[in-house]
């Protein structure tokens, strides 16, 4: 057994953080699934549309990124 | 971690050592003129670029051969892309965005080689271009409007009294925009690599070899489209802001 507890309370707040990328998931499948549901009412409009589905899974995962930003500060700027 | 990783030749099992530059010529630590296996990978990048876009549109003919209908392709579907999302009058950043979209895509693919480093998966080479891109458009947003650029942040459809909170809300959002960007893209190639690479590890036993190599071949199926996907993605959010620099206005 070796290291501190700032070492120990970094590597449990990274791992925490990554219930943000989860939570990124949800939405960027809500924006999906809700593309879909529209695209299957109207299939002619829904090629005009794609660029909107990747514009919103883009910011949907923006804030998924940020969860991983600071996992990946917690590991290798606090406890590295 | 990755910096711990030893150097030692033939396969690493450490998932993390494949994103670790090293110099290619002789020891020492990495400076910014070192060449490194970075350097040796975007170079092939742009040489590959270079070769799908120059080389194989020089002898142009009405018929196309494969090459050049595989450049005139990504040529009209940049254009396209770029005329639908910033408007008819961002035409004239055409050839910065499909210049971004082309070494994106190639680098993402020269990637996926087994042995090839993925340069796009280190946020110094998506970081340069995604701070290229937000410089670009605050410089073009600011000497095309003048102050009116400003009205960006100011949502004049929102109740009054939620303009101020509105407008820091989309000040903050706009600082954030070079870090989202960049790190999209770059941790969607080290995750992808790096499941690849823990799913390689499983193989060295003998037990669940199978499923694990049926893990990797799914993991680069899927890596393939996701490669395509996140080009995609940074090249149509540079479109994005690019209209917020052209068209201030909500």
């Amino acid at each position: 057994m070796e290291g501190n507890i700032v070492t120990m309370g970094a590597y449990i707040g990274a791992g925490l953080a990554c219930i943000g990328m989860g939570c990124a998931a949800i939405g960027v499948g809500n924006v999906a699934g809700n593309f879909l549901a529209g695209a299957l009412r109207n299939p002619s409009a829904a090629p005009g549309q794609t660029p909107m589905l990747f514009i919103g899974i883009a910011f949907a995962e923006a804030f998924g990124i940020f969860s991983f930003l600071v996992a990946l500060l917690l590991m290798f700027v606090l406890a590295g | 971690m990755a910096g711990e990783a030893e150097q030692s030749g033939g396969l690493v099992i450490d998932p993390m050592h494949q994103f670790q530059p090293y110099p290619l010529f002789g020891e020492g630590p990495l400076q910014w003129y070192t060449v490194s296996n970075v350097t040796l990978w975007l170079g092939v990048a742009v040489v590959a670029v270079f070769a799908l876009f120059v080389l194989t549109t020089r002898g142009q003919k009405i018929i196309p051969t494969r090459a050049q209908s595989i450049a005139e392709l990504l040529y009209s579907f940049v254009h396209d892309m770029v005329e639908e999302i910033a408007g008819h009058d961002a035409v004239k950043f055409f050839p910065y965005i499909m210049t971004l979209f082309s070494f994106i895509l190639v680098a993402n693919y020269i990637g996926l080689l087994p042995g090839a480093f993925t340069t796009t998966s280190h946020i110094v080479v998506t970081g340069l271009m995604a701070m290229a891109v937000f410089l670009t458009v605050t410089i073009v947003g600011f000497a095309l409007n003048g102050v009116g650029f400003l009205r960006l942040f100011w949502v004049s459809s929102a109740p009054a009294a939620l303009r101020p909170v509105l407008a820091l809300i989309e000040l903050i959002s706009y600082f954030v925009r070079p870090i989202s960007h960049s790190i999209r893209l770059a941790g969607n190639m080290m995750a992808g690599h790096t499941v690849i690479k823990v799913f390689a590890a499983f193989a060295a036993s003998t037990l669940i070899a199978p499923l694990s190599i049926l893990g990797i071949t799914a993991m680069f199926a899927f890596e393939v489209l996701v490669c395509g996907i996140q080009a995609y993605v940074f090249t149509i959010l540079t479109c994005v802001y690019l209209r917020d620099a052209l068209h201030p206005h909500h």
